[in-house]
């Protein structure tokens, strides 16, 4: 039977809900699940993680090199106790992408990225080509499967669990060649775009900075996170973790509206889960309306104030 | 120091890419092949650097028959020094490319390897960190701001929760993010310098790299298609419209 590892996902005393997700595919891979936490102190995230339904044990390793998340220090010690495993699982936020290749590496395996799907233990569906394609993988027999999950597609498991938690200590060594900084944080009080249910979202449409002001304002009627697309970034309307798409976030929120945004696969991609798809848009031949539920052609300045006077 | 650069051969980013009816792959018979966009921001960082005078040659790599030789002149022209082709038939996983770029790595003795983050056509997102590990030297991944101060780079990294900065000491991997830079447009002039500049073609099989532990990719599927769509003419229409359906 498989023996699944989960690599939590954390900021020191918050488990992200990623890790959860995680779960469910574990549960759909079938096998017990173990999650490791690494952290200079993660007695509150392995409480989190053990409350999790499906985790049969938890995993906590405690070091000071653990207190920030460095790839290069924490791949070496999964791969010390991998060996225990069959598979070993990460989110594919850019915490799992930055990790989890090392990891495989350490171990001589290629990695299997975003999986959507599982179709048995070791077969599994991820997409390529910016979701233009959907791909069968599976990894032959021997081989630890390392791999992320693709969490757009996975809803977080329940919780009301109370797994066993159990300390272990730091075996690897840890390399000094990498130092962390700091981290620069802008989103503010927003709905995190990941977990939201409702995203308003806006593009180079929207003109500047100021004007995405309106996007904003929506968004807080409606309880909602807040996207863009990598126009709307670039041209520094919105930080950078806000894009959405094939090198942004992938999400899954029950409704997405999309104001001033043209529809270009690469943003495509990263909404297609979402349950219902509003555009706005003043061009009717716009792309988006394409993979639109509902479209509305039309200035989004005048129509904004008005969908705000409707609701 | 050198700067290594790998440049993947992918199809170009504005081609619309369909599955084959008999799900064998995708069909990219006359399609347009260009640089992987991520690896043309790689190689520009790396020119960047080099202009500044923190690096004295830009090395560019790729692997893969001999049509890949014209996104390494392209490389070329847009100003790398020298070129590198690590000639094989074989379509290479993260893990094995990795592998190839240490063994040129170790070769080279580069002070950075630069590669883009992910190339569009698999969407791994693996290969810099494989090789990162492989090579016990640190990574930066997802880079958006690169300083190089003598022995150690200081990097901004694009992350889910911001712009996280790390320090890591050369020799290293950096993956490029596309808000790193703007690459430059090449010029008529260059593209013929380029064809003048070294292109070294090494078998793959001289290198002696192990292409084992490979997934098994059996089948292509086009995605999902959602449902057609409605127009509405007003933001009441949209607004009853979204009510109707529990959305708000
Ligand atoms: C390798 C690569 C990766 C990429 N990754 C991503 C990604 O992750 N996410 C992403 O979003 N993009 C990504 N892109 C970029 C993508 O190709 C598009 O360039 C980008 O999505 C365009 O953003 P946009 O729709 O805001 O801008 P545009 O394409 O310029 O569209 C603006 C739209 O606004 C409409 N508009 C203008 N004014 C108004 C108005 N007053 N009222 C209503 N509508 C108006 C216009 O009709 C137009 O349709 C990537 C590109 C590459 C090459």
């Amino acid at each position: 039977m498989s023996k699944i590892l989960i690599i939590a996902e954390h900021n020191g005393t918050e488990l992200n809900n990623a890790t959860a997700k995680c779960v469910s595919c574990a549960a759909a891979t079938e096998g017990s699940i173990h999650i490791l936490v690494l952290a200079a102190d993660g007695a509150a995230v392995a409480a989190q993680a053990a409350g999790i339904a499906g985790v049969e044990e938890v995993i906590s390793i405690n070091h000071a090199n653990f207190a920030q998340v460095l790839a290069a220090t924490q791949a070496p010690e999964i791969a010390a106790i991998a060996a225990d495993y069959s598979h070993i699982y990460g989110p594919s936020s850019t915490f799992g992408r930055d990790l989890m290749p090392r990891v495989a590496a350490l171990l001589g395996v290629n990695q299997v990225a975003d999986i959507m799907s599982v179709k048995g233990p070791r077969s599994f569906q991820r997409p390529v080509y910016a979701g233009n394609a959907i791909i069968d993988v599976s990894v032959p027999e021997g081989m630890t499967i390392v791999a992320t999950i693709r969490m757009a597609s996975w809803a977080a498991a329940e919780g009301g669990n109370s797994a066993a938690v159990s300390k272990r200590e730091a075996s690897a060594e840890t390399p000094t060649h990498s130092r962390y900084i700091g981290l620069k944080t802008e989103g503010g009080d927003l709905p995190d775009l990941q977990s939201a249910n409702r995203v308003i979202a806006g593009g180079r449409g929207l003109g500047s900075e100021e004007n995405f002001q309106l996007i904003y304002q929506l968004a807080s009627k409606l309880g909602a996170g807040v996207g863009a697309s990598r126009a709307a970034v670039d041209a520094g309307y919105v930080p950078n973790d806000m894009q959405v798409g094939q090198t942004g976030k992938i999400i899954s929120p029950d409704l997405y509206m999309a104001f001033g945004i043209s529809g270009a696969i690469q943003h495509v991609t990263g909404i297609k889960d979402a349950g219902t798809i509003v555009a706005i848009n003043k061009d009717a031949e716009a792309p988006i309306f394409e993979v639109a539920d509902i479209g509305l052609v039309g200035d989004l300045f005048s129509i904004i104030p008005e969908i705000e006077a409707a609701i | 120091m050198k700067i290594l650069v790998g440049i993947k051969r992918v199809v170009d980013y504005n081609v619309r890419v369909r599955v084959k009816p008999d799900g064998s792959g995708v069909d990219l018979d006359g399609a347009k092949m260009s640089i992987n966009p991520f690896d043309e921001i790689a190689l520009e960082e790396a020119l960047r650097l080099r202009e500044a005078g923190k690096a004295a040659e830009v090395i560019v790599v790729s692997i893969g028959p001999n049509a890949c030789q014209q996104q390494l002149r392209t490389g070329l022209a847009m100003g790398a020094d020298r070129a590198i082709q690590v000639d094989t038939e074989e379509r290479l996983q993260p893990l094995a490319v990795a592998r190839t770029f240490l063994a040129i790595a170790e070769k080279e003795q580069p002070g950075l390897f630069i590669v883009g983050k992910q190339a569009i056509d698999d969407d791994n997102s693996q290969t810099g960190q494989m090789l990162a590990a492989l090579w016990n030297r640190p990574q930066a991944t997802f880079a958006s701001e690169v300083q190089v101060e003598g022995d150690t780079a200081t990097v901004t990294r694009e992350v889910d929760a911001g712009l996280e900065t790390i320090e890591i000491d050369l020799p290293a991997v950096i993956t490029t993010d596309l808000r790193l830079n703007e690459p430059r447009f090449v010029k008529l002039p260059d593209i013929m310098k380029a064809k003048r500049k070294p292109l070294e073609v090494i078998p793959l099989s001289d290198l002696g790299v192990a292409n084992d532990n490979t997934l098994e990719i059996e089948h292509f599927a086009p995605p999902a298609t959602r449902e057609k769509g409605i127009m509405v003419d007003s933001a009441e229409a949209l607004v009853t419209e979204l009510k109707n359906r529990g959305l708000l």
